[in-house]
């Protein structure tokens, strides 16, 4: 348990910068107080403020308005430990630990990253990196966003960081063709990781989409059991569109977990309890900071304890 | 984009025109659904609760009680709310104003990856085409390779766009440092580059800076001096349409911190509802001015609050259909295919010239979505690429004599035109059934009105005639020959990117 209060510790350090800016956290606002109808309605307040989303939050609202009306809560302190319940059982018990090739196999494992344009993607691999460089895997860069301008080069420099090598195809080439080469160069290298970066797509451009299942084809086909890890980067400021983000490429690559970049700023990212409703995806890793050593383990538990925790020293 | 909030209006106000008689109870009840669609559609809480409460007030007072079609009334009401609310204050002059004396400075900051350096290419590109010369200054010294992406765009602007003045980039590829390392240093960068711009006699500067989350002070305090430094004419807030929530922090902070002048929406080529539109605006108070609708550098439209509200309302969007349609068919073409169209002569050389410019003007599905109704009716239906491609490769195997008149089209003609284009013969049975459908169809469009043309289109789209598309196949008539009165000039807007 002390692993999860570290966590605890880092996101809520990375959200008490918020402070200020923030009208009240749902503890101060529950806490001590008595029931009535306006105090539901700053509870519903709060919970589409964290991008909960308007069919869970009128959920959870609804029963605590029923538990209200028939006499069984009457104090705000009964609200939040029923809300706390309420919100960790949505988060049944899953595996958030990265997926790795079966050891005796010999083959590397790749993680495949994608996302909507601006995500937070290439910084999200610079922080996986250096995860696993610090829990000594040897790791390989696939700069498979041949499109947007710049893009192999931000790799490149976060690679020469982080002291690991890039696989790098021509800028507007196949992206599928890179991944091609960056499987070989693995595979030829034995590292123990190889993470594909790609280029921003909206989840709404079909021919996009396509071209990132034939990534993963080609990854499939040439390390079989890849890749391994498909992971979604989603920006933690978007809206209920994240749903769709979540569901489009969960259709397209099977994706296997969600990495919430941009957690620091004032966003709850609260979107993430509708996407799990939605399709079932873990949320793995959280971004809180533009620095390689700015990444957390996803734990539920923290998380909640954060969509609470706003306004506390 | 809009759609899907349309789609809520659309349910609430069905409801309500459902209704015998209305009460204020269930104008509020029929409001709740508005309510709800703004909230999934991320305006703010309660901004959306103190527009629902205006429109019911609204309502009362203009007596919607005793009306006879108090549903239309209604969306008259919630759609003149939201356009006010989406354009409060804002003055009638559209781009960017020119300073003088100059250089004009434009600022673009904004949260990370919210499209700052795109847009500042797509502005650059915008002005470039009003014969502006432009300087594109790499001010984020932070993200690795941003200097690098902002001078790789200034160029694409410049092979992309060769009318105009050549864009020209400046940039101190040497100052740039690892994060929380060159904080500050924009400021001086910032300063040369408007220098810069002096010496050479530039017209406008526009700064590309870092994005940064508005509870970082230091970050903050770095555009605000350089604010203060070179005092920008136009700080833009680039901001991104997914936005949820957060968005009413954000904009706030920027704004209060920077005194934003105008925002600019990006991503809005997504499927996002887009309420981050509302939530920006009201808190700011500054004009969108602009919507990013694609990654590629010509994909910046000037925004229009009657439009976007008209969609929300699920009006459709006649305006920017018939502006699309006028951008990829010049006037005499329209003259001419309007004259063919109410003669019945119409052939399928036309059909295919149409078809070609319709994919020209972009994505199907967002075409069909600004047409009233139709988007969503048709948003589940598949009219994808691939089957125009399969109408193209039909008609490219006909002969001229068969394009002239599908009538001279028998059984062996189909048969060989089918092999051509490698495919079966029932798909040229099809086709020439559609097509007759459509002319028959745009020769009684070609008499009507504006409006009814809008309807007929959506009958003809109801019928099914749609679903390879040749439905649509009328529609470039619309509005663009002389007699469309009707449509408002759209003056300065996006000029026709290439007109042949
Ligand atoms: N504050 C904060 N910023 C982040 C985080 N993750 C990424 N960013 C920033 O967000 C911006 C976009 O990040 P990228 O990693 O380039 O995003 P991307 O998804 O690869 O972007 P494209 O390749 O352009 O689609 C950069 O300025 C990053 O520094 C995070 O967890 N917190
Ligand atoms: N689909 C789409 N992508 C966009 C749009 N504007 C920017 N982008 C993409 O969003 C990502 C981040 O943009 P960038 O300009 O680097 O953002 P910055 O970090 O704010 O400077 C890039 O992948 C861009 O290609 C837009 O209007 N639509
Ligand atoms: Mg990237
Ligand atoms: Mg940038």
């Amino acid at each position: 348990m002390s692993f999860l209060k570290s966590i605890f510790g880092k996101v809520k350090q990375g959200l008490a910068k918020t402070r200020d800016t923030f009208i009240g956290g749902l503890r101060s606002l529950l806490l001590g107080k008595r029931l009535d109808e306006d105090l539901i309605r700053q509870l519903e307040a709060k919970l589409i403020s964290a991008d909960v989303g308007v069919k869970t939050t009128m959920r959870l609202v609804k029963g605590v308005r029923e538990a209200y009306r028939s006499g069984k809560m009457q104090t705000g302190d009964e609200v939040l430990a029923y809300l706390k319940d309420e919100l960790k059982t949505m988060w049944p018990e899953q595996d958030r630990a990265l997926r790795f090739a079966d050891a005796g196999s010999g083959k590397p494992t790749v993680i495949l990253v994608a996302g909507v344009n601006g995500a937070g993607k290439t910084t999200s691999i610079a922080k996986l990196t250096k995860s696993l460089r610090d829990s000594g895997k040897t790791v390989l860069l696939g700069a498979c966003d041949t499109f947007r301008a710049g893009a192999v080069r931000q790799l490149e420099i976060w690679s020469e960081r982080l002291g690991v090598e890039v696989v790098k195809g021509q800028q507007g080439g196949d992206p599928a063709a890179v991944a091609f080469d960056a499987c070989d160069a693995a595979l030829a290298r034995g590292v123990d990781v190889l993470v594909l970066d790609t280029a921003g797509r909206l989840h709404t451009q079909e021919s996009l989409m396509r071209e990132l299942g034939k990534i993963r084809e080609i990854v499939a086909r040439k390390i079989p059991g890849g890749p391994h890890e498909t992971l979604l980067v989603l920006d933690a400021t978007t809206g209920q569109n994240a749903v769709r983000q979540a569901e489009e490429f969960g259709r397209a690559v099977t994706v296997t977990g969600i990495f919430l970049a941009k957690l620091d700023g004032t966003a709850k990212g609260g979107v993430v309890i509708a996407i799990h409703d939605a399709t079932g995806i873990p949320v793995k890793f959280v971004g809180v900071g533009e620095r390689p050593e700015d990444v957390q383990p996803f734990d539920p538990e923290a998380f909640v304890e954060a969509l609470f925790e706003v306004d506390q020293d | 984009m809009f759609d899907r909030l349309s789609e809520g209006f659309n349910n609430a106000f069905r409801k309500l025109s459902g209704q015998s008689r209305l009460t204020e109870a269930n104008i509020r009840e029929a409001m709740d659904e508005v309510r709800t669609a703004l909230l999934e559609a991320d305006v703010q809480y309660d901004i959306v609760n103190d527009f629902c409460e205006t429109v019911v007030q609204d309502a009362l007072g203009e007596e919607v009680l005793k009306s006879v079609k108090p549903g239309q009334q209604m969306v008259g009401i919630v759609h003149k709310r939201l356009v006010e609310l989406i354009s409060q204050g804002d003055s009638q002059t559209p781009g960017i104003l020119k300073a003088s004396p100059g250089p004009t400075i434009i600022m673009a900051c904004g949260l990370q990856g919210s499209g700052k350096t795109t847009t500042c290419a797509k502005l650059a590109g915008y002005l470039k085409k009003k014969n502006r010369s432009v300087l594109l200054a790499a001010c984020d010294l932070q993200r690795p390779a941003a200097v690098e992406q902002l001078h790789t765009v200034a160029d694409q602007v410049n092979r992309d766009i060769p009318s105009g003045p050549a864009v020209q980039f400046y940039g101190e590829p040497d100052k740039v440092a690892e994060y929380g390392k060159a904080v500050g240093v924009a400021v001086q960068v910032a300063q040369r580059a408007v220098l810069h711009a002096q010496k050479n006699n530039i017209d406008t500067v526009i700064l590309d800076t870092a994005g940064r989350l508005h509870v970082n002070d230091d970050l903050m305090k770095e555009l605000e001096a350089v604010r203060r430094t070179v005092q920008p004419h136009q700080i833009m807030l680039v901001v991104d349409a997914m936005t949820g929530q957060d968005a009413v922090n954000s904009a706030r902070v920027f704004h209060e911190r920077l005194a934003i002048d105008g925002v600019i929406l990006t991503k809005f080529d997504s499927d996002t509802r887009g309420g981050a539109a509302l939530t920006v605006k009201k808190v700011t108070g500054a004009p969108i001015k602009f919507i990013g609708v694609g990654e590629h550098l010509d994909k910046l439209e000037e925004f229009h609050a009657e439009r976007i509200a008209g969609r929300i309302l699920g009006m459709g969007d006649v305006v920017s259909l018939v502006e699309k349609a006028q951008e990829q068919v010049s006037d005499e073409d329209a003259e001419r295919m309007a004259e063919k169209m109410a003669k019945g002569e119409l052939t399928m050389d036309d059909f295919l010239d149409q078809m070609r410019s319709l994919r020209r003007m972009g994505p199907m599905k967002q075409l069909l979505g600004l047409l009233p109704g139709v988007g969503q009716m048709l948003k589940d239906v598949q009219i994808d690429d691939k089957q125009l491609d399969r109408v193209e490769g039909l008609v490219c195997s006909m002969t001229p004599e068969e394009r002239r008149d599908v009538k001279v089209i028998n059984h062996s003609r189909r048969k060989r035109i089918a092999a051509g284009a490698g495919q079966r013969q029932e798909a040229v049975g099809q086709l020439v059934k559609q097509f007759e459908m459509v002319s028959k169809m745009s020769k009684q469009m070609a008499g009507m009105s504006l409006k009814g043309r809008v309807k007929a289109a959506k009958e003809l789209q109801q019928s099914g005639a749609a679903a390879s598309l040749p439905g649509m196949a009328g529609l470039p008539g619309l509005g663009a020959g002389k007699r469309s009165t009707h449509t408002p000039s759209p003056k300065s807007r996006f000029k026709p990117r290439k007109r042949r």
